[in-house]
């Protein structure tokens, strides 16, 4: 009798197929009791990284608080696409109030139920990278150096896309935005802007920081459970490619997560009290050029005559965080 | 306040903003963020002690980052079921502007005090109503106080008010005159305040047991009911504001605040409708006019928001003059409670003139009300004026001006 060949990495990466891991192994989202905190039906974007992020986020979160969660939501894609009136497509207790206010909005909350003495509910706080990076810093600030217990988590799509892709303080360099157009002198978004939030809340020394993207969504839904283990302030950074914003379709929101971390770019780390804890190292690491090539908003690098320089600096930023966090195959 | 002071004993000499911080305590709220701003922050380090010394208990005092966060804090604590308290003044109050918006139209029925103040540029601390006044469109009620005692009793009544509505309640009392001013002052016992205000029941909170969506997106097809709706939901507050200050005035055995009073109206010719602490000077000197024969009256406006028309009609009924006396300034406009005043029908059959007065603190004094109701009175008030304007200090800043 002939042995079949089992196939284990199926999906062009290093993840395992659930079907051949024990149950207890798998992912949330292959529990048939899952929460399906967003149900189908919203309006997201075909190959939307914000509601896949946002999906195995809220499950898990779900799953961690025994589906006693409450939901802040800033502004932006994810609650437009979720609540046109009459209708919405959460099945948590969910509130939006405004753009810059949803670290603030979840600290009333968790206040509220600690005067209730409801110690068994949870609250977690989202918003996009405007909401968090920009607008919403100083209130993000405030529920860090207060120690208020609630995860936040951003959905890092590296600009505005809701009003029309216009750049943030999470826009990378050399991006093309409705507000950062290619012109002489100007490569797109400039070189040394914006900010590494992640390491802006490390630096409050809050018990759990980390980052992650919608390629592993495994780690991502670890990362979650391990922030809801936790208790005060936690922040959870996720990069979620957009379709409409980078210039690329949909279909490729996975692969461009992946080669964000694989290219160096986007470090997947942890960190408590302020320290970092774990890295997660590049098996198979990729030149940024490759990362790059594959988006429409860094199309004025590659045609002629390109831009080999600033593909160059890029590649250097690339290889600082590879050094700085460690980040090559062990073996 | 240990041993707790029994209704009798009560009265003592408090400052303003200690006995606001004492008297909202009583209300039981559950979750009060706190930003300093002058001249309110007396009144929220008062809650802030309540809470660590152990006298307001299952009480979260969340010390924030700006007032935008305050609002934002009590947004999410409301919606989540608890009875939400915070206090502003000025720039803090246009910095939450946003939220206030936001706070209304999700129908929270926060309650928080105004101590009025000045806005900025120039920069200036000092007492006037350009604040509050400012966000007459947020959908808030706005009580507005006419001396401390009124403050504290207004704060429990606005508690009920908001919680019946759903409607988020300013109650505004003049900064520094009224909240650093020490008089003897009456804190109604907790059994009082109980026996007036239920606990928060929330019409609709944030539960797992029972997830709500709350602060979706309205299009252009149910935005307009949306705001209908809000609006004649406020305007229950013309009835219930009244009721509740009867019922609470029993309690506390003190008349009972209304929605506007009327002061020596019978057969007042000129009358002068201001809010606030102005009021117990303006009395005064309307008290002086009819001793020398004048028939001068007075009209104290305690709810601006909302605008009690009728009621101010009715008041106003048999007046030839209405002299507004106005704590703030829509520049390129003129008085905005003289706008609202004839917008409400008020001086069909009158005159309506507009004083400006009492801006960033300028003393509003009885010699300058004086003078003005004697000018009123011998008809020779133009349509507006600022009161004890500097005319000097305008004609040097005209003739630099001129030579530049």
């Amino acid at each position: 009798m002939s042995a079949t060949k089992v196939k284990f990495y199926q999906v062009g990466s290093f993840a395992v197929g659930n079907r051949l891991l024990p149950s207890s192994a798998r992912s949330n989202q292959s529990d048939a009791h899952r929460a399906d905190s967003i149900v189908s039906g919203h309006r997201a974007c075909q190959g939307c990284g914000e509601l896949l992020g946002a999906r195995y986020v809220l499950d898990t979160a779900m799953r961690a608080a025994e589906g006693k969660l409450v939901v802040v939501n800033a502004t932006g894609c994810l609650e437009v696409t979720t609540t046109p009136f009459p209708e919405s497509a959460w099945r948590v207790p969910w509130l939006h109030s405004l753009f810059g206010n949803a670290p603030a909005v979840a600290s009333g909350v968790a206040a509220a139920l600690r005067a209730q003495g409801r110690t068994d509910v949870r609250v977690l706080g989202q918003a996009g990278d405007g909401g968090t990076v920009d607008i919403g810093l100083g209130c993000l600030s405030g529920m860090f150096e207060r120690g208020d217990d609630v995860l936040f988590v951003c959905y890092d799509n590296e600009a505005y896309m809701n009003t029309g892709v216009q750049r943030s303080g999470a826009t990378p360099p050399a991006a093309r935005t409705a507000t950062t157009p290619v012109a002489p002198g100007h490569p797109g978004n400039e070189f040394g802007h914006g900010k590494d939030v992640p390491a802006i809340a490390m630096a409050h020394r809050i018990p759990y920081v980390a980052t992650a993207t919608v390629a592993d969504l495994r780690d991502l839904e670890a990362k979650v459970e391990r922030a809801m283990s936790l208790h005060g302030p936690r922040y959870l950074h996720v990069l979620v490619p957009c379709p409409l914003g980078w210039g690329a379709p949909g279909s490729q929101t996975v692969r461009l997560a992946r080669l964000a971390t694989e290219s160096g770019l986007f470090p997947l780390i942890e960190a408590m009290d302020g320290e970092l804890v774990a890295a997660s190292p590049i098996r198979r690491r990729v030149p940024v050029e490759e990362y790059l090539r594959a988006q429409g908003r860094y199309a004025h690098l590659f045609g002629e005559p390109g831009r080999p320089d600033l593909v160059a600096r890029i590649q250097e930023i690339a290889d600082r965080n590879i050094r700085v966090y460690g980040l090559e195959p062990v073996s | 306040m240990s041993p707790e002071p029994t209704l009798a004993a009560a009265r003592r000499p408090l400052e303003g903003s200690r006995a606001v911080a004492e008297t909202v305590a009583r209300c039981r709220p559950q979750v009060v963020p706190a930003y300093p701003i002058s001249p309110q922050t007396h009144i929220v380090e008062g809650v802030g002690a309540l809470v660590r010394g152990g006298e307001l208990e299952h009480c979260e005092f969340v010390t924030v980052e700006s007032e935008f966060g305050a609002m934002s804090v009590c947004i999410g604590a409301s919606a989540a079921g608890a009875r939400t308290y915070t206090a502003t003044s000025s720039q803090g109050l246009l910095f939450m502007a946003e939220a206030l918006y936001n706070a209304s139209g999700l129908g929270l029925p926060i309650v928080m005090t105004v101590a009025n103040r000045a806005l900025g540029a120039p920069i200036n601390i000092w007492n006037d109503q350009s604040d509050s006044l400012s966000q007459r469109d947020s959908g808030w009620i706005q009580l507005y106080a006419r001396d401390s005692q009124a403050a504290c009793d207004l704060h429990p009544i606005a508690f009920r008010l908001a919680e019946e509505l759903s409607v988020p309640v300013m109650v505004c009392m003049d900064g520094f005159v009224l909240t650093h001013a020490v008089e003897p002052l009456d804190v109604p016992g907790q059994e009082v305040v109980d026996g007036f205000l239920p606990p928060y029941a929330p019409c609709q909170v944030l539960d797992p047991a029972a997830p709500l969506s709350i602060g979706a997106m309205v299009g252009p097809e149910a935005f307009t009911e949306v705001r209908y709706l809000a609006h004649h939901r406020m305007e229950t507050a013309v009835q219930r504001f009244p009721e509740l200050a009867r019922r609470y005035a029993k309690l506390v055995g003190r008349p009972a605040e209304d929605l506007a009073r009327g002061y020596r109206l019978e057969d007042a010719r000129t009358v002068v409708v201001a809010m606030g602490s102005v009021l117990g000077t303006l009395e005064d000197v309307v008290d002086e006019a009819r001793g020398r024969g004048l028939a001068v009256g007075a009209v104290e406006l305690t709810c601006f928001r909302p605008f009690p028309a009728g009621k101010l009609r009715e008041l106003l009924v048999d007046a030839e003059h209405v002299v507004v006396l106005e704590r703030a300034l829509s520049v390129g406009s003129g008085g905005i409670l003289t706008a609202e005043l004839a917008a409400a029908g008020v001086g069909a059959h009158a005159r309506i003139t507009t004083v400006i007065a009492g801006l960033g603190g300028r003393p509003v004094t009885a010699k300058a009300l004086r003078k003005l109701i004697a000018d009123a009175t011998a008809r020779r008030l133009p349509p507006m004026e600022f009161l004890d304007l500097d005319h000097d200090l305008l004609r040097r800043v005209h003739a630099r001006e001129n030579g530049r």
